[in-house]
């Protein structure tokens, strides 16, 4: 069985940096994987050249089956990829509920209709109340992202890519910048998500990672370094050397 | 929420029966001010919805208006030529001009919609038999249903009908699964695209329908005067709808009425006492942008408190 | 056509493209670090025209008038941008653009209500009232002057831009505004500075066009169309784009008239969209990121 997202030497340059450095990988069904990585490793690069929002100097990426390499943004969206922010990227204006439920919308059905009311559109507002459960916003649902604490609007911000019903999750640093009992809340979200939605995770905090992944891909100066499960990953003295140095923090 | 309604019903009724209770002069201003309101609220839905920021809408204003103009001179005084046709090819021209504009945004939008208002400006300004720097004159009013429009309350019902008509077309419209479409890209343009949304379809959709209410506008406004101009390609006609637009209440849809009321009145009431409205116009568009960027409809809801 | 009709199309092509020159070097250079289309531009020309009335009015020599308009003009666009636009800056640029909308009005009817809305003629200098005698035919001697101090002109910016260290904090302050603030400039008071000095080269446009054109208040608005022509097709924030795309609009639209009547303003617009839509930064501006 071919793998839900194959990523095939996959590289972008600017000027004369290689961000992605031809870039290998398959991420499985029903897999978790995380994407680790020092600053500058081009972790958020891949991302961007996976999801369409940057053109790859070279290589391919393959999903599900489909070629999606060079697709727009919504295209790619539509072939069931979803993909959170490390900035927090939300309809700043508008309510939680109505955040989840123009995302749960995004498959276009009745969205061009001029007259009729959004309530009527049933589905979108049920995927909306589930997801908000799911990421625990139930409570907040009439609330404006303004007035949300800053994990919640991280929690926002994994729903809102939740709502579209994706096969593959592109999460990016979802628990940057929050406090330790923000980030085991946000672990517990993503673990109690089920296994229908393929995770692929950028990630700082090494708890995080080991309590979620199913295999970690190292990434170096925009080359993969290392691969494999955690414990590997963990016993790998190359991982060791990029993330600590020689002696001072990374 | 009756209490909105009533309070509708009633400047509705008062807009109605008005010709009864004043003279040729005021009625005629309302006249104005409830097409430049069409215009004003046409303009409001693209940017304060849509959030396209356009310096070119004056190009389905015009086209409206000439398209009429041509097509009630050459056939008569029919709808078609009175209504259905200016709609149909101000609607034509805004996917058009949507087309290539919605490609770009920000400043580059502006330049690129304000170049094409001007490029119609110039042709009806240099063509022979567009009527040249004169336009088209004698352009007869249509005959709706037997009715002659040439009558003052008659053309009066016409007008407010239409003016009517717009608000609850565009009410609904806001209000539908395509406008919170619209307002979620108005919102995160960015994140719209990355959830799977066309955004640039419905940009486009807003753009013509739009462009076409804009058109509709046009063509009453020749019916009104009787004739049309290059004028009403200008890209100053594109600034005074603007004008009416953030003075009334950008995003507000009834602020466009607002608007062109407050920027109507100005120029006629107030030149009659001194020359300077256009100063005092300028002044109050500045000031508000500085100072009430939600406008006349903002303020008033800072103060009497109502809700969306 | 004879030569001297061919001479004096192309002459008249290049003085109106000088001017054009002088008025959109500052608004090229107020988008370019500002990010802000100064719409009321245009207004400054006019300013400058009825700047340099106002002093031959009291007595003064088309010369002081000369030197003067820019200075008062410039001293308008300072206050303009410390007080109005500045507050401003925090917000997108978009309602910086509408703001200046707002000052058309203001300026143009400020003067309507000094000077009168009817055409008010400039002399030119009496050492340029005549004509010249070239290749068959008398041309106006101020319009070769004209062309000559645009010219120069042209030629003292390129000098300040490119080489004194005000050029080089302006070209620094266009390319990447925060950056350059970053560099421990005090990139307000640039940002004032270069706002006045574009109102002050567009009041000498004014002022030089004044015994061409005359003075009226819509002179301003009429302007400001070309001259945003003028810097989409050069290119936001090029001074060169500047120089090229005028003097190209200049002869653009005097052959257009001669050559295609009815369709010659209708073709420059078409280029102008035509940049937007292909070449977004225009002949020199800078690729868009």
């Amino acid at each position: 069985m071919t793998a839900l997202l194959e990523v095939d030497r996959l590289t972008r340059y600017f000027g004369a940096l290689g961000a992605v450095n031809g870039v290998t990988l398959a991420v499985e069904r029903r897999e978790r994987r995380a994407i680790i990585g020092p600053n500058g490793a081009g972790k958020t690069t891949l991302f961007n050249l996976i999801t369409g929002h940057l053109a790859p100097s070279g290589g391919r990426v393959v999903f599900d089956g489909h070629p999606i390499t060079g697709l727009p943004p919504h295209r790619v969206a539509r072939h069931g990829l979803a993909r959170s922010f490390q900035r927090t990227n939300l309809f700043s204006r508008l309510t939680v509920l109505e955040n989840l439920r123009l995302a749960a919308a995004a498959d276009g059905r009745g969205s061009y209709r001029l007259f009729g009311s959004v309530d009527r559109l049933t589905a979108p507002l049920a995927r909306a109340r589930e997801v908000a459960d799911a990421v625990g916003l139930s409570e907040r649902l009439d609330e404006t992202v303004a007035r949300l604490s800053y994990g919640e609007q991280r929690q926002l911000e994994v729903g809102v890519a939740l709502a579209t019903r994706p096969q593959l999750l592109l999460l990016d640093e979802p628990t940057a910048g929050m406090s330790p009992e923000e980030t085991r809340r946000m672990t517990r979200l993503l673990a109690a998500l089920g296994r229908d939605v393929t995770m692929l995770i950028i990630e700082h905090d090494m708890d995080v990672v080991f309590s979620l992944a199913d295999r970690i891909t190292v990434l170096h100066y925009g080359e993969v370094l290392v691969e494999g499960p955690p414990d590997a990953v963990r016993a790998d003295a190359r991982v060791y050397e990029v993330y600590l140095g020689t002696g001072d923090g990374a | 929420m009756t209490r909105r309604v009533l309070g509708v019903a009633a400047v509705v009724l008062a807009v109605l029966i008005f010709p009864r209770v004043a003279g040729t002069y005021p009625v005629k201003l309302l006249q104005e001010i409830l097409i430049w309101g069409m215009f004003a609220m046409s303009l409001d839905f693209l940017m304060g919805y849509a959030g396209m920021v356009s310096f070119g809408h004056s190009a389905f204003f015009g086209v409206g208006g000439y398209v009429a103009a041509l097509a009630l001179v050459a056939w008569g005084p029919g709808v078609a030529a009175g209504l259905l046709l200016p709609a149909a090819a101000a609607a034509l021209a805004a996917l058009v001009i949507g087309f290539f504009s919605i490609r770009v945004s920000g400043v580059y939008f502006i330049m690129l919609t304000l170049a094409f208002s001007q490029m119609f400006y110039a042709v009806t300004f240099q063509v022979g038999w567009l009527g040249a720097e004169d336009g088209i004159v004698g352009v007869p009013r249509p005959r709706l249903a037997g009715v002659d429009l040439n009558g003052l309350t008659a053309f009066h019902v016409y007008v407010a009908a239409f003016a009517l008509a717009t608000v609850l077309v565009l009410w609904r419209i806001v209000r539908s699964p395509f406008g919170h479409v619209l307002r979620g890209i108005h919102d995160n343009e960015a994140r719209m695209q990355a959830v799977g949304y066309a955004v640039d379809r419905y940009k486009l959709l807003a753009f013509v329908i739009a462009g076409t209410v804009a058109g509709v506008a046009g063509a009453l406004y020749a019916q009104f005067v009787g004739s049309i101009t290059p004028e009403a390609f200008l890209w100053r006609t594109s600034g005074e709808a603007l004008l009416m637009v953030i003075i009334g209440g950008t995003g507000t849809l009834g602020g466009g009425l607002l608007g062109a009321a407050a920027f109507i009145l100005l120029q006629s009431l107030v030149s009659s006492y001194t020359e300077r409205w256009m100063l005092l116009l300028g002044l109050t568009f500045i000031v508000f942008v500085l100072f009430a960027p939600g406008g006349i409809v903002g303020a008033l809801r800072g103060r009497i408190g109502l809700r969306a | 056509m004879l030569l001297s009709d061919l001479l004096a199309q192309a002459l008249n092509g290049l003085s109106y493209g000088v001017l054009l020159f002088l008025l959109s070097v500052g608004l090229t250079l107020i988008f370019g670090m500002l990010d802000v289309v100064n719409l009321a531009h245009g207004s400054f020309y006019m300013l400058g025209a009825y700047a340099g009335l106002a002093m031959l009015a009291v007595g003064g020599s088309f010369w002081l008038a000369l030197l003067a308009a820019p200075v008062v003009v410039g001293l308008i666009g300072a206050v303009m941008e410390r007080a109005v636009l500045r507050p401003l800056y925090r917000r997108p640029p978009l309602d910086q653009v509408l703001l200046t909308f707002g000052f058309i009005y203001v300026f143009e009817d400020v003067v309507k209500w000094i000077w009168g809305g009817t055409i008010r003629s400039i002399p030119p200098p009496d050492v340029f009232a005549g004509s010249v005698r070239l290749f068959g035919g008398a041309f106006p001697s101020y319009r070769i002057f004209v062309i000559v101090f645009g010219l120069a002109m042209a030629g003292l910016l390129w000098l300040l831009v490119e080489r004194t260290r005000l050029g080089a904090i302006i070209r620094a302050g266009v390319y990447d505004a925060e950056m350059t603030a970053g560099m421990g400039i005090n990139i307000d008071r640039v940002f004032t500075a270069v706002f006045a000095f574009g109102a002050a080269l567009g009041g000498l446009s004014g002022v030089i066009a004044g015994p061409i054109q005359s003075a009226q208040p819509p002179m301003g608005a009429a302007i400001l169309v070309p001259a945003l022509i003028v810097v989409v097709v050069g290119g936001l924030g090029s001074l060169k784009g500047s120089l090229v795309g005028s003097l190209l609009i200049g002869q653009a639209e005097v052959w257009g008239k001669v050559w295609l009547p009815s369709v010659s303003m209708a073709m420059i617009y078409l280029v102008m969209a035509a940049v937007v839509l292909l070449r977004p930064q225009g002949l020199f501006g800078r690729p868009l990121k």
